[in-house]
């Protein structure tokens, strides 16, 4: 069961009383191989989940850093079916688990109940549509459960408590907690207080909960790992460093640098 | 009134962030609860009304089907439903002033919008300065130099614009913006969508507030003429003037048609014929018909008009072409550019170019009328905005010829 890397990701770093580390990456920025060195890297400095970022034309929830790098990736090829190559390379020297996170008209595109089997044998163990709410795509959810692969639900600041029995219905895998009202990257997230607002809701969902946007330095990763949540996501931070580097070699080595100082953030906080 | 279901058969929805969820829900109930109240229709009617200078008149164009159809053997009478006579020169401001008195009675301290043309931003930028809220109005740079004059407009209004840089800088670039400002600030500021497009309740609400359009039209031809139009002609890019005329014929035995611009051709790779070229796809929010590529992105539309510029519809339409109710056509960036001058110089109106592609259909339509109805058809056409806006694309297109 592909989704069972999931559970025994969480479940081991827990009884090792440690925090989650997901790295997003955006898949073909700037070229596939740039993408499977950094998640190597990533990896290899202690990343514990990789999120593959499926490049969209018009990612509404992404902030400028996010939303240029898929802009660049689209014009050199990145796309959904990228994500999928990248996932089955990784998969041949990696058991960690691997998340697609997308929007939703490239799965319309490649086919809405044909994505989660194609996933499943990518080695994918969950997909994050930012734009389907639990309203929306029962195909594909009913597609992804057959295939194994996880929903992974989004909650935010500005969700209902009311509504949290409808997102966690179909939840598998583990919840992913929006730390600020606004895109990625955003700026001045209150980590310590969604962290602790993280807490609640993946005690109440019963699954693990990871938190994420605004999260840059080994200090916000540690001031969110102290609020117990089980993950810790970081993205913008991870792109803007590659995009810097000016080559695949610098790139990952930065990744590398990044990943390794929020690892310590996480395990000496 | 108001539907309950988000669906439009298989289109609509609501594709959004978990971030936006409670506010369209928020939303959702205020079109449930207290749009159809006595004191908000009245109090947005009398605005309509005294501010607007509704109802808009139905005008017979003569010396127009005259010189389209110089016999009369296809287009038997036109009538315009002039919307370019509402106050600041569009239907917009109808969805507009609605939109914002809703946000004032939500407590809404802040508005933005997305602007094409320009036109909803400027009836956006009014309806602000009426209600005394601020307003921010993201516009594609391309549509910033192509409709300086309704910038300048807004900016005079009091509203801030924002201009956007990323993408084709056109329509659908400026409404990512708007969505990530909505993702942000999704607290205090209601975001006032300009057409019958994005998540439920959007094109829902925005239908209600444009349907006072069709509503009147058809009241009018019926004391006019004693007789239904045979069709009804709007123009479409989102298609809030299109839906705001079709809905009060959906009971008639009227054929409607919605025009599509065709920009550069349907064959070219430079047009916004979502309709007609465009497949199932999610764009902003709804589950509609949507230019895109094999790997689900979505291609930068082209049309001379900048209104009708983007590359989805609403869904309510793609509901309509799906089930046969209504016809969508399509007229080029050329054939916009012809009528409009044709318009202007038998009429003396001077259209929008986003109308000029109804008006562009006129003959065609009627020849198609009169094989079905073995007469000259009486045909109803939305005038939807006036051109002014438009008069540095047209002398810079039109100027050197007679």
């Amino acid at each position: 069961m592909s989704g069972g890397r999931i559970e025994q990701t969480f479940g081991a770093l827990k009884t090792r009383n440690k925090t989650a580390l997901v790295v997003y990456l955006t898949v073909g920025e700037p070229s596939l191989a740039d993408t499977l060195a950094c998640a190597r890297a990533a990896l290899e400095a202690g990343a514990d989940v990789l999120e593959l970022g499926m490049p969209f034309s018009d990612p509404t929830a992404d902030g400028p850093v996010i939303a240029a790098a898929s802009y660049r990736a689209i014009q050199r090829g990145g796309s959904l079916k990228m994500a999928l190559a990248c996932a089955s390379e990784l998969r041949k020297s990696s058991a960690a688990p691997l998340v697609l996170m997308g929007y939703y008209n490239p799965v319309v595109a490649f086919g809405e109940t044909a994505l989660p089997g194609a996933a499943a044998q990518a080695g994918v163990d969950g997909l994050l549509i930012v734009d389907l709410p639990p309203e929306e795509g029962a195909p594909l959810r009913e597609a992804a459960k057959a295939a194994g692969v996880a929903m992974i639900p989004l909650v935010a600041p500005t969700t209902r408590p009311e509504r949290e029995p409808k997102l966690f219905a179909e939840a598998r895998g583990f919840v992913y907690y929006v730390t600020v009202t606004g895109v990625t990257g955003a700026k001045g997230a209150p980590l310590g207080e969604a962290g602790k607002t993280a807490r609640a809701v993946g005690d109440r969902a019963g699954l693990p909960v990871v938190a994420g946007f605004g999260v840059r330095t080994p200090a916000d990763a540690s001031a969110l790992s102290r609020t117990g949540v089980d993950g810790v996501v970081v993205g913008t931070e991870v792109v803007r460093v590659m995009t810097e580097a000016t080559d695949t070699e610098a790139r990952a080595r930065a990744v590398f640098e990044l990943v390794s100082g929020l690892r310590r953030g996480l395990d000496g906080g | 009134m108001p539907q309950s279901s988000a669906y439009f058969g298989e289109f609509g929805g609501r594709f959004v962030a978990e971030t936006l969820v409670f506010a369209l829900e928020e939303l959702e109930r205020a079109v449930q609860e207290i749009v159809p109240t006595e004191s908000f229709q009245n109090e947005w009617r009398g605005l309509l009304a005294d501010y607007v200078g509704r109802p808009t008149p139905l005008y017979r164009a003569k010396r127009l089907a005259e010189r389209l159809d110089p016999t009369a053997e296809n287009l038997g009478e036109l009538w315009l439903k002039r919307e370019d006579l509402c106050h600041t020169g569009a239907h917009k401001i109808n969805n507009a002033l609605g939109q914002v008195l809703l946000a004032k009675k939500l407590g809404k301290q802040r508005i933005i919008a997305e602007t094409g043309a320009g036109q909803h931003g400027v009836a956006t930028a009014t309806a602000c300065a009426v209600f005394g809220l601020p307003c921010e109005v993201y516009m594609g740079e391309v549509d910033v130099a192509r409709q300086a004059p309704n910038v300048a407009r807004m900016q005079m209004l009091g509203t801030r614009v924002i201009p956007v840089s990323s993408g084709s800088r056109t329509l659908k670039d400026a409404m990512n913006e708007a969505m990530r400002d909505w993702v942000t600030n999704v607290r205090t500021t209601h975001y006032c969508v300009g057409s019958a497009a994005g998540p439920h309740p959007f094109p829902t609400l925005v239908a209600d507030l444009q349907s006072v359009i069709g509503i009147e039209a058809r009241r009018q031809i019926l004391e006019k003429t004693n007789a239904l139009p045979d069709a009804v002609l709007a123009c479409v890019g989102g298609g809030s003037n299109a839906i705001g005329t079709f809905r009060a014929f959906f009971d008639d035995p009227v054929p409607l048609y919605g025009i599509e611009a065709a920009g550069e051709g349907v064959d070219t790779d430079k047009h916004a014929a979502t309709i007609t070229r465009g497949r199932v796809g999610v764009l902003h929010g709804a589950r509609t018909l949507v230019l895109t590529d094999d790997d689900g992105q979505i291609q930068e539309a082209h049309s001379i008009s900048a209104g009708l510029d983007y590359p989805g519809v609403g869904p309510e339409h793609a509901a309509l072409h799906r089930s046969g109710r209504a016809v969508y056509l399509t007229a080029t960036d050329h054939d916009a550019l012809q009528i409009t001058r044709e318009v202007a110089r038998t009429e003396g109106i001077l259209i929008a170019l986003e109308t000029a592609h109804a008006f562009a259909r006129v003959l065609d339509v009627a020849r198609r009328e009169r094989e079905r109805l073995g007469r000259p058809a009486r045909l109803l056409l939305c005038l939807s905005g006036r051109g002014d806006k438009d008069l540095a694309t047209l002398r810079e297109r039109l100027g050197g010829e007679p």
